[in-house]
């Protein structure tokens, strides 16, 4: 069988890896997925950026011919998701919350596993195994099964696991959700050299700073929808870039401290809970500024400290209600 | 439909692989079924009238029935787990037969439904069990022991399928096999039975697969009970296959 070579694409080049039009998933009342549009450049990684039960993984679920759309156009690798599933299923693979491996296997048991129902050989099957554990530093823990890995290594399996047949295409559904910030960082360079060799890859997450590393470009979806798209740069920007916390000696100073920070800064400082806070357009040198211009008026500081934009701060500047709204959602599904 | 046969023994392969990693698991079908063999012949066997038998000899083929029927039950536990964990989305991923995953189930259950025979059949031998049969007949029986016991496979996959977790999977083949066993020959003659009790093990399944058993292995009288035994295991598969894969879909795409 020749089905675990590499395929050439039938695509030109620079038609997307993965294209979605008015895509529509349904469960009764609810619109999980509500026209959903976008695409992924060959090459290239996009982030889907949304809270839980936004529909990240509905559409994931979908692209990977694990639920049929009620609506909407699916091509995968020039593949349509719907028409020719079972074709598409050669070219893909998924990794992350939805796909797990077998926890009474070995690593290399798993791997082996996974390559003979992509069609491989025993002999071929393995030979990848004993590549891909190395690549993904399991190769220690190969013949140990899974029930005694940590999370990360669980994790990195996972992924190996997916990549067995070298898809073109590789779906990522929150693939560090729940991992220590070490493994975290293991997994994010390891995908960034699956990226540098050509892979396509969907990634979902919650997390702004993942989708921030590892995405060129951003889809942030929420009920169902995409709201908004754009390179990582570009949504920062809409946030507001790092927000700067003065925590002041004297809450008396104030006044003082926002005269004297106010050309750094790209909005109308406030004052909560004795700190001022801003939003300041460049993190390089923000602080050590800061501290000098406080100093110069003679403002007296008692800590100081530079905000990354979290997934909220995200939401709150493109729905300007997120918040309020999700509590809202949360109470409806309770009753429903 | 090669990919099926395939796919199937890959499947199969990997049930088989993760059994004796489960301790639990290996001495349910392992030294459960002797412990309950030593049980029934030793402290109910002397109470036990079976006229005709010795009680060993009338109790050997009907705990086999019983054992062979549950062997199933690791189908329903290992689908449940795999549903729960999310396993069963990545295989659905994989440009796989999709009724492999049922069918190397319950393929691998002959395999360990046959362990279990043997090792009640020795256990048999040891304590005073005799076949009065030649070696066809033998056979024949052991066929139909895992005939049945793949057909009860069907059902236990489609229990395994109605709940979300192994161990409620588990408890509920408990509750419905359980009670279907112990009304019917198995154990106790049907005539010892009040009456209506008597009218639901005669026409229990289990009681036609017991009693062609004993015709097969100890000479009793056939009548109609050997074929009858293969058509209902026949029909068990022909119910309960299309249910089982009509509820993996609908798990597996909620």
């Amino acid at each position: 069988m020749d089905s675990a070579q590499r395929r050439t694409s039938p695509q030109p080049t620079d038609a997307p890896a993965i294209s979605v039009r008015g895509l529509v998933k349904t469960y009764g009342d609810v619109r999980a997925v509500d026209g959903v549009d976008f695409e992924v450049r060959r090459g290239t990684v996009l982030g889907l950026l949304g809270p839980n039960g936004a529909g990240k993984t509905t559409t994931v679920r979908m692209l990977t011919t694990l639920q049929k759309p009620d609506a909407g156009e699916l091509l995968v690798d020039g593949i349509d998701a719907v028409a020719d599933a079972a074709k598409l299923r050669e070219h893909i693979g998924l990794a992350g919350q939805n796909a797990s491996v077998d926890e009474s296997l070995t690593g290399s048991e798993n791997i082996v596993m996974f390559g003979r129902l992509y069609g491989m050989s025993r002999k071929n099957a393995k030979a990848r195994a004993t590549r891909l554990l190395e690549q993904f530093q399991l190769s220690d823990a190969a013949d140990r099964p899974v029930k005694n890995y940590s999370g990360g290594m669980r994790r990195r399996l996972d992924l190996a696991a997916s990549l067995v047949a070298e898809p073109p295409v590789l779906f990522l559904d929150e693939p560090t959700t729940g991992l220590d910030p070490r493994s975290r960082l293991d997994l994010w360079e390891v995908i960034e050299q699956l990226v540098a060799g050509g892979t396509t890859v969907l990634l979902t997450t919650q997390y702004l700073d993942e989708a921030d590393r590892l995405a060129d470009d951003i889809a942030v979806i929420d009920h169902g929808k995409v709201i908004a798209k754009g390179t990582p740069d570009e949504l920062k920007a809409r946030v507001g870039g790092e927000r700067l916390v003065v925590a002041l000696a004297d809450e008396a100073s104030a006044p003082d401290a926002i005269a004297a920070l106010g050309p750094m800064c790209t909005d109308t400082p406030v004052v909560e809970d004795g700190a001022v806070k801003l939003y300041v357009s460049r993190r390089e040198g923000a602080i050590v500024e800061a501290v000098r211009r406080l100093d110069e008026a003679g403002v007296g500081v008692e800590d100081i400290g530079l905000h990354r934009p979290t997934m909220d701060d995200v939401f709150l500047a493109l729905t300007g209600h997120a918040a309020e709204e999700r509590t809202d959602d949360e109470t409806e599904e309770a009753t429903a | 439909m090669r990919r099926l046969a395939t796919d199937t023994m890959i499947m199969a392969e990997r049930n088989l692989v993760r059994l004796p990693r489960n301790p639990d698991l290996f001495t349910a079908f392992t030294i459960q079924p002797i412990m309950f063999v030593l049980l029934f012949v030793y402290v109910f066997g002397g109470a036990i009238s079976t006229p005709g038998y010795d009680y060993v000899d009338f109790l050997i083929p009907g705990i086999i029935v019983q054992n062979i029927a549950f062997g199933g039950f690791i189908t329903a536990m290992g689908l449940a787990e795999d549903l729960n964990r999310g396993l069963i989305d990545r295989f659905r991923s994989l440009p796989m037969s999709r009724a492999a995953l049922l069918a190397g189930r319950t393929l691998s259950d002959v395999a360990t439904n046959t362990l279990s025979m043997v090792i009640l059949i020795v256990t048999g031998l040891i304590i005073g069990f005799s076949f009065n049969a030649n070696i066809g007949e033998i056979l024949l029986g052991v066929v139909l022991l895992l005939f049945f016991g793949y057909a009860f496979s069907w059902v236990f996959a489609f229990l395994g399928m109605l709940v979300t977790t192994p161990e409620a999977a588990n408890s509920l083949g408990f509750m419905l096999v359980f009670p279907l066993t112990f009304i019917s020959s198995a154990f106790v003659p049907t005539e010892s039975m009040p009456s209506a009790l008597q009218w639901f093990a005669d026409v229990n399944p289990f009681t036609v697969v017991v009693d062609a058993m004993r015709a097969l292995w100890l000479g009793a009288p056939a009548g109609n009970d050997v074929w009858g035994a293969f058509v209902w295991s026949a029909v068990i598969i022909v119910v309960f296959a299309p249910l089982a894969v009509w509820r993996y879909r609908a798990a597996a795409e909620r």
